[in-house]
């Protein structure tokens, strides 16, 4: 078997010092396989935004290893932090963090740009992905002007234009209605079904239910961590549906 | 990726267009405010300059000393009327074995024209000023500023040339006649547009005929060099001053780089003829134009100077300008450079925006000031025409795009220092 993509060792996060110091993490080890579909669930306060943000290499941790793809994150300068940040992860906010006076379009292309991808095959890419996520005659949009949940999709658009191993998720349909959620959550699962990998955090059961493997943080350390799907498997919600995964 | 970083920045300026461009005005000012008053002080120094050019090239003045002090100041050649030597003569000096102060003559003028005791000297034209000479011609009278009584060399020591007519000759001077070359005002001011030439005019009630007209030469700040008229010394002594003492000497050397012996052989004839002992006081200055020359560039350069270094502070304060707005976007955009940095922007991705930002603002602001600066300087400001020294433009820009970069980069670095996460929970 490969490395694992995600191989967490022990970490603990604090905040502050002395007396007013706040643990965040105390001591969390996981591993998280290719193709997994990993839901954090956890009250507030419980961890797992702080757990989120090491993963996806904007915080770093107190005490402990992070390996990304069996590469010790921890040894690495800020420079190469970027280049990992820019192409191994996407990274999707619960607030989406789209720049505002900016388009759509030029919201995807951001990370390709960044990437130091040529301009029209950087146009071409982004608006791929923008129509894999259901809104490619939206390019033209400033953030202001879309919908919560059309948001949400360029952000995903965003994360994924780099075609990034790891999708990270941080309670992606935490601002949305229901019927944004439903579509996000579809898209989510059909990119987890085309063999990426996605950890996402939420607080609804009913989101956790989606993903293969459900692990529940209390106080900074993991109490449950449950299978609901096979690992090569399709994600569970995709089956129940009926729907082919293309 | 460099040509992305440009128009993150540009997007950036856009976005917020009164406070761009108001820091841009700030340095614009700063710009301008060095190329327009150091191209003042360049403006009036060279007028200054101009005007002592006016007073003669290679000459020296001989004046008769009362007081036995420093050569006197201001004034032209024959422009200093109040020195008249008859009334300071016997006065006694408390220092140095003075005897009785003699005036200066006509035959001292001969004596200095000597070309084997004197070989520096070109020539050497008495001078004597009529006070108060009052110019009339029918009916129309106009008092003269200055009413000069000379030889023909005095024309060409004092750098006058003649514009119509004829400037009268030596013969005119050894035979006493009464003829006058008059300046361009004097013309305005007793013939408007009538040819002065040949006609007769009244100085004093003495009778005159006009033979030159002499070309003009302008104000030399002080005094109008045209309200002038310059006849015969042996008329003017006969007719209007009397046969005291003259007032001064106006000697020519040979060149430039022959002034200062010029002027020691006229300093040796003299204190041989007025019986000057050796470290005894002399009863007669002599003035170099070139030495008063230097002195007065080297004050203007000084004034130059601390008009380009009040500008100076003005440009600081743009530049101060650029540092609180480029902290200000910084730190608005706090969360902005989150999410660029949680995408994977390098620092110097974040660091290259916010100095380009910084940068164009103060390039702008520079650009736009040397136009402001160059348009400024087309006017008369206080009576001087300002004069640009392109040093000035290359440096106002050169310095306006180091502001952007020297204070641009503070805020720049702190954006790109930002932890990601930190920058993220920023609200």
């Amino acid at each position: 078997m490969t490395a694992p993509v995600l191989d967490v060792r022990d970490v603990t996060k604090v905040y502050g010092q002395g007396d007013t110091s706040v643990y965040a993490l105390r001591g969390v080890s996981l591993q998280v396989h290719r193709g997994d579909y990993v839901a954090f669930m956890g009250t507030s306060g419980s961890g797992k935004s702080t757990l989120m943000n090491i993963l996806g290499c904007l915080d770093v941790p107190t005490a402990g290893r992070y390996l990304l793809d069996g590469t010790d994150v921890g040894t690495l300068t800020e420079g190469q932090l970027a280049v990992l940040r820019n192409r191994r992860l996407g990274f999707v906010f619960q607030s989406f963090n789209l720049i505002p006076r900016m388009s759509a379009l030029g919201n995807v292309e951001l990370p390709l740009a960044y990437g130091g991808v040529g301009t029209s095959e950087r146009r071409r890419r982004a608006q791929a992905a923008l129509r894999m996520v259901g809104i490619g005659d939206r390019g033209r949009h400033e953030p202001n002007e879309l919908s919560g949940g059309q948001q949400q999709r360029v952000a995903i658009a965003r994360a994924l234009v780099t075609a990034p191993a790891l999708l990270l998720a941080d309670e992606p349909t935490g601002n949305l209605d229901t019927g944004s959620t439903a579509d996000v959550l579809a898209i989510i699962d059909r990119l987890n079904a085309q063999g990426r990998t996605v950890v996402l955090i939420t607080h609804e059961s009913d989101v956790g239910a989606r993903a293969k493997r459900v692990i529940k943080l209390v106080d900074g350390r993991i109490v449950a961590d449950q299978r609901n799907a096979p690992l090569d498997g399709p994600p569970p919600a995709l089956l129940v549906d009926g729907s082919v995964p293309r | 990726m460099n040509r992305d970083i440009v128009v993150f920045a540009l997007r950036g300026l856009t976005a917020n267009k009164l406070r761009s461009g108001l820091t841009t005005l700030g340095i614009l000012i700063g710009v301008a405010a060095v190329i327009l008053l150091v191209a003042v002080g360049n403006g009036s120094a060279l007028q200054i300059q101009e005007n002592i050019a006016r007073l003669g090239s290679n000459t020296l003045t001989v004046r008769p000393s009362t007081t036995g002090g420093g050569p006197g100041g201001g004034g032209g050649p024959g422009g200093f009327a109040g020195a008249r030597g008859g009334g300071g003569a016997g006065q006694q000096q408390a220092t140095g074995p003075r005897v009785q102060a003699k005036d200066l003559t006509v035959e001292d003028a001969a004596a200095l024209q000597d070309r084997s005791a004197a070989p520096s000297v070109k020539s050497a034209s008495p001078v004597v000023t009529a006070q108060s000479a009052t110019s009339a011609h029918e009916g129309a009278s106009h008092p003269v500023g200055q009413f000069v009584g000379s030889v023909p060399t005095y024309l060409e020591a004092t750098d006058r040339t003649v514009d119509s007519g004829a400037a009268f000759t030596q013969a005119d001077v050894d035979q006493g006649r009464k003829v006058v070359v008059i300046g361009r005002t004097v013309v305005d001011n007793l013939f408007g547009t009538v040819d002065p030439l040949g006609k007769q005019i009244t100085v004093n009630g003495v009778p005159f005929t006009v033979v030159g007209v002499l070309k003009e030469k302008g104000s030399s700040g002080i005094q109008d060099s045209d309200d002038i008229a310059i006849a015969p010394v042996t008329a003017v002594r006969q007719s209007l001053t009397g046969f005291g003492g003259i007032d001064q000497i106006v000697v020519q050397a040979t060149g430039t780089d022959t002034t200062e012996s010029a002027g020691a052989e006229v300093t040796q004839i003299l204190n041989q003829r007025h019986g000057i002992t050796p470290g005894g006081t002399a009863d007669f200055t002599v003035q170099d134009q070139a030495a008063l020359q230097e002195t007065v560039s080297e004050s203007s350069r000084t004034f130059t100077v601390l008009l380009g270094a009040v500008a100076a502070i003005s440009l600081l304060v743009g530049g101060i300008g650029i540092t609180n707005i480029m902290l200000v976007s910084v730190t608005e955009r706090t969360r902005e450079i989150g999410i660029r940095k949680a995408i994977g922007a390098p620092r110097r991705a974040i660091l290259g925006q916010f100095l380009t930002e910084a940068t164009v603002l103060s390039l702008l602001g520079g650009l736009g000031g040397v136009v402001a600066g160059i348009i400024g300087s087309r006017f008369t400001i206080a009576g001087v025409d300002p004069v640009i020294v392109p040093e000035s433009i290359a440096l106002a820009v050169g310095v306006s795009v180091g502001i952007g970069l020297f204070f641009g980069g503070y805020p720049a670095s702190r954006a790109a220092a930002l932890r990601p996460i930190e920058a993220l929970r920023h609200e």
